[in-house]
C-alpha cells in the first residue's frame, strides 16, 4: 500500500538532516577562512562595548575602509545618492573606495538565471576584496549580497565560504551608519514634513526599521509623520513592475493614497527602485510630492531636483 | 478529475479582478482586519516566535519520516475499526469515495470544509455518481450556491460582500417568505443554519477534511468556527475523512503545539471555536458516531516533492496567513490564481502539483516583498521557493522571449564592466539631456509595462562612476 511513497525513503535516509549541513558549513567557514579573515580583523575598528560607538582617530587605529556598492540604479539614474552616501560615510570616519562595478546580479537571480547571477556575484566579490566593509545605499542590493550570495554557491564549498564572508561584511547604508559606526545624529537641515516608506528587502532582509527614523529625527527642521501601511510593498518588485504592470499599478496606487493621506510633503525611502516606482506614479497622478532617497536628506544634499521632478525644481 | 484550472490565463484573470468593483470592496477586509488580528494575537503571546520554530521543526520531522508515521497511523486507524485508503491521484481518491457512497447507497452527502476535496474535484465526481453534495461550512455553502470555487483557503467566500450573499439567498431559498429581513449577518447565518440542519439530519454520509492526522492514536482532527464539522461527522452512518498525506502529526501533543500557531496565524484567535477529534467508528456504548469510518489519504503529486527543493512547502498547515499578507492577493483576490490554492502558498504549490507549464505565471507574479514568509507560522521560505520555480522555468526556456532577451542583454553588459561603463555613461547622458526639462518620461521604448501606468524618472545624466573618477582624479584617490 505504501509502495508509491517508498521511493523517497532511500533519498531521505542518505541525507544528513539540514541542520547538520549548515553546522558543517559554518564549522568549515571558521577553520578554512581564518587566515584570510585576519586581514580584515586588523582593520576592524575598535568598538566601545557599552554603546557600540567607534573610537577612531587619536587612538591611532586606522579608519575603516569601506567599498561603496553604489548599485546600478544609483549609478545610472541618480549619482547624487552615491555622493550623499560617500559624504555620510566619510563624515562618520570611513575611507571610501568605489571599485569599478556594474550590477549585483539580483535581476538575473530573481529571474531564475542562476548562472548569470553567479557570474555577477563572483565579479562583485573579486572587485570588492581587500576592504573591511561593503556598503550599499539600498536594502535590496545589500540584501542580495548579504542574504543571497551564500545561497548561490551552496555546492562549491570554497566559494560558499567566500560568499559567507562577503555577506557578513555587507551592509545597508543607514543601518551601517547607526549599528556599526554608532552614528546617532547627522548635521543636516531639511524644513519639511516627511514620511518614510520601508522598502521590503531593507525591512525584512536587512532589518532596517528604526535606524532611518532615528537619524531623520536628528535633522533640523524635519518633521516625520508615519503613513498608513508604511511596511507594505510599493509594487515595484524589479521586473515585476513591467511584467505585471497592471497589478504593480494597483499596488502602487494604494501606496500613493497612503502617502497622500499622510499629509507629508516629502516622501523618502532607502531604495531607488521603490522610489522611482512611487515617484513615477505620483508624477503621473500629478501630485505635488517631493520624492528623495533618504541619504540625500541625511547628507544635507538636497539641491538636485527631486526624483521625476523637472530641472527647475518645481514639482 | 482535478479541479478546473485557469492559471495560464493569470494576467487576464487579474485584469478582470482589478476592474471588479464588488470584488475590490470585499478584498478590503483581507487588507487590514485579519492582519491586525494576527499581529495582536502574536504580540499577546511571548513565546509565539519560539512556537513557530517548534511548529516548523515538528513539520520537518514528519516530512523526514513520513513513511513510518503513515504506517503507524494506518495501524492505529485499523485497530480502532476504521479503514485507510491510499490514493495516488485525485481520480483514484474520487473513485474510492464514490465507491463507498455507492456501496452504502448514499443519496446525500454533507461536507465539512476541505481544500483537498476541491483539489481532487470530489464534488463533481459525487454528483456525476448521482449523489447530492451539501457544503456545510457557511462560506462553502454560499459559494456552492453560486457555483463558484473558494477564493481563499480558510475564508472561501471572502470575495463576496454581505449584499452578494443576501441576493443569492433570496434567489435560492425561494420557499421562504420573500419579504423577510436579511439585512444583518446574523439573519443570514440563521437562515443558512435552518436549511443546513435539515440536510445534516437527512445525510447518508459525511465527508470532512483534516487539519491533523495523529499517528500515535489514529485520530483525525478538524478545527472549525461553526461546529458544522461535528454534525457532518457524527450524524450520518458513514464518515469519510479525506486528507493529503502530509497532514500527519506524530502525537496529540505535537498537534496541540501546532494548533497554538494555527488559529493565531489564520484568524488571530487563540484557538478555533471547535476542535473535533475522531478516532474510528462508533464503539459499543458510544452515544453517537458513524457506523463506518474511512480515511482517504491523497498523494496527488506530493511524494514527488519530497527530497526536492520544494519539500519545505509540505510543511504548510493551511492557515492562509501568507495570502492575507500578500499585496498581489490583496490586489487581485484568490480566483485570479486560477486553481484551488491562491496567494504565495498557491504560487509554489500549483506548479508543484499541476506542472510549471500551467502554473508558471504564479511564482512570477510576486514582488518578493517577503511579508508572506514573515507571517508563515511554519516559516516556509515562500519567496525562495517561488524563485526556484523561476529557475526551473528559465532552464526550460518558459519565460517570455522579450523578458529573456532583455535580461540577457543586461547580463552581457553587466559582465563586461568596461563596455558597461562606456555604454551607460553615454546612454544616461543622452537620456538625462532629453528628459531634463520635465524630469520624467511619459513613454519609454520597450518599457510599456512601466510607462502605461507611471512616469519614468529622468536620469540625472552622467553615471556616478564617471563622476567619481573625475573627482578622484582631482583628489588623486584610490579608486581602481
Ligand atoms: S504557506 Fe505558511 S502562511 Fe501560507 S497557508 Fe501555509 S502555513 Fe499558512
Amino acid at each position: 500500500m505504501l509502495l508509491f511513497i517508498g521511493s523517497f525513503n532511500l533519498y531521505h535516509t542518505s541525507l544528513p538532516p539540514a541542520s547538520t549541513i549548515s553546522r558543517m558549513e559554518r564549522g568549515a567557514a571558521e577553520t578554512y577562512f581564518c587566515p584570510v579573515v585576519r586581514v580584515g580583523n586588523l582593520a576592524t575598528v575598535e568598538q566601545d562595548d557599552k554603546d557600540g560607538r567607534i573610537t577612531t582617530g587619536n587612538q591611532g587605529q586606522r579608519r575603516p575602509r569601506v567599498a561603496l556598492l553604489v548599485t546600478c540604479l544609483v549609478d545610472l539614474m541618480r549619482p547624487s545618492v552615491g555622493f550623499a552616501a560617500v559624504k555620510l560615510l566619510e563624515e562618520a570616519g570611513c575611507d571610501v573606495v568605489v571599485p569599478s562595478q556594474t550590477c549585483c546580479g539580483q535581476p538575473a537571480y530573481n529571474s531564475g538565471n542562476r548562472a548569470t547571477a553567479r557570474a555577477l556575484a563572483l565579479q562583485v566579490m573579486d572587485r570588492f576584496s581587500g576592504v573591511d566593509y561593503v556598503v550599499a545605499p539600498s536594502g535590496s542590493c545589500a540584501g542580495m549580497a548579504a542574504r543571497h550570495y551564500p545561497e548561490l554557491f551552496t555546492h562549491d564549498p570554497n566559494l560558499a565560504v567566500r560568499a559567507r564572508a562577503f555577506a557578513d561584511k555587507t551592509h545597508e547604508l543607514v543601518s551601517f551608519l547607526t549599528d556599526i559606526l554608532g552614528v546617532t545624529s547627522v548635521s543636516a537641515t531639511f524644513e519639511h514634513t516627511v514620511t518614510y516608506h520601508d522598502s521590503c528587502a531593507g525591512l525584512r532582509e536587512m532589518h532596517v526599521k528604526r535606524q532611518p527614523r532615528t537619524l531623520l529625527e536628528s535633522v533640523e527642521g524635519l518633521k516625520l509623520v508615519e503613513m498608513k501601511d508604511a511596511e507594505v510593498c510599493c509594487g515595484f518588485g524589479g521586473t515585476f513592475a513591467t511584467k505585471y504592470g497592471e497589478i504593480s499599478d494597483a499596488i502602487v496606487s494604494e501606496k500613493a493614497r497612503n502617502i497622500d493621506s499622510s499629509k507629508a510633503d516629502v516622501l523618502l525611502a532607502g531604495d531607488l527602485g521603490c522610489l522611482m516606482n512611487m515617484a513615477g506614479k505620483l508624477s503621473r497622478q500629478g501630485r505635488k510630492m517631493e520624492v528623495r532617497h533618504i541619504a540625500e536628506v541625511l547628507a544635507d544634499m538636497t539641491d538636485a531636483p527631486a526624483i521625476a521632478a523637472p530641472e527647475d525644481g518645481s514639482i | 478529475m482535478t479541479a478546473p484550472m485557469t492559471s495560464p490565463q493569470f494576467k487576464d484573470n487579474a485584469h478582470r479582478a482589478l476592474g471588479d468593483a464588488q470584488l475590490q470592496k470585499a478584498l478590503g477586509n483581507v487588507r487590514h482586519a485579519v492582519i491586525e488580528r494576527r499581529a495582536a494575537a502574536a504580540a499577546a503571546l511571548p513565546e509565539f516566535e519560539a512556537l513557530r520554530d517548534q511548529a516548523r521543526d515538528i513539520r520537518d520531522h514528519v516530512l523526514q519520516h513520513l513513511d513510518i508515521y503513515l504506517e503507524e497511523y494506518e495501524r492505529k486507524v485499523t485497530a480502532a475499526g476504521g479503514h485507510v485508503h491510499f490514493a495516488r491521484t485525485g481520480d483514484e481518491a474520487c473513485r474510492i469515495i464514490t465507491g463507498i457512497a455507492r456501496r452504502r447507497g448514499a443519496k446525500s452527502v454533507t461536507k465539512g470544509k476541505s481544500m483537498v476535496s476541491e483539489e481532487i474535484g470530489l464534488n463533481g465526481a459525487l454528483e456525476r455518481a448521482g449523489v447530492e453534495v451539501i457544503e456545510t461550512d457557511l462560506g462553502e455553502y454560499i459559494i456552492q450556491l453560486r457555483g463558484e470555487t473558494p477564493s481563499h483557503i480558510i475564508m472561501p467566500a471572502v470575495h463576496l460582500n454581505q449584499e452578494d450573499v443576501e441576493q443569492e439567498f433570496r434567489k435560492r431559498h425561494t420557499h421562504l417568505d420573500a419579504g423577510r429581513n436579511l439585512e444583518d449577518a446574523e439573519t443570514l447565518l440563521a437562515e443558512a443554519r435552518g436549511i443546513l440542519r435539515q440536510k445534516f439530519l437527512a445525510a447518508d454520509m459525511g465527508i470532512t477534511g483534516a487539519n491533523f492526522l495523529v499517528a500515535e492514536t489514529g485520530t483525525s482532527i478538524i478545527v472549525t468556527n461553526e461546529g458544522n464539522g461535528d454534525l457532518t461527522q457524527t450524524l450520518p452512518k458513514v464518515h469519510v475523512v479525506v486528507a493529503s498525506i502530509e497532514k500527519i502529526a506524530p502525537t496529540l501533543e505535537d498537534a496541540a503545539a501546532i494548533m497554538r500557531v494555527l488559529a493565531r496565524s489564520a484568524t488571530g484567535q487563540d484557538m478555533s471555536v471547535y476542535t473535533t477529534l475522531s478516532t474510528g467508528p462508533r464503539r459499543p456504548g458510544d452515544v453517537d458516531g458513524p457506523e463506518e469510518y474511512h480515511v482517504v489519504l491523497v498523494d496527488n503529486g506530493r511524494s514527488a516533492m519530497l527530497g526536492t527543493e520544494f519539500q519545505d512547502m509540505l510543511r504548510c498547515i493551511r492557515c492562509g496567513a501568507c495570502m492575507n499578507h500578500c499585496p498581489v492577493y490583496h490586489a487581485v483576490g484568490g480566483h485570479a490564481y486560477g486553481w484551488v490554492y491562491p496567494g504565495p502558498m498557491g504560487a509554489v504549490l500549483t506548479p508543484s502539483l499541476m506542472g510549471v507549464d500551467k502554473g508558471g505565471h504564479l511564482p512570477n507574479a510576486s514582488t518578493f516583498c517577503g511579508r508572506c514568509e514573515d507571517a508563515c507560522p511554519v516559516r516556509i521560505p515562500l519567496p525562495k521557493l517561488m524563485r526556484h520555480w523561476r529557475e526551473r522555468e528559465f532552464e526550460r526556456h518558459l519565460a517570455p522571449v522579450r523578458v529573456r532577451a532583455g535580461l540577457s542583454l543586461w547580463g552581457f553588459f553587466a559582465r563586461r564592466p568596461l563596455l558597461y561603463r562606456l555604454g551607460t555613461s553615454i546612454a544616461m547622458r543622452a537620456m538625462g539631456w532629453l528628459g531634463r526639462k520635465r524630469g520624467h518620461f511619459a513613454r519609454v521604448p520597450f518599457a510599456g509595462g512601466w510607462t502605461s501606468y507611471r512616469d519614468f524618472p529622468t536620469p540625472q545624466g552622467g553615471t556616478f562612476q564617471a563622476q567619481w573618477k573625475k573627482r578622484e582624479k582631482g583628489r588623486q584617490g584610490i579608486s581602481r
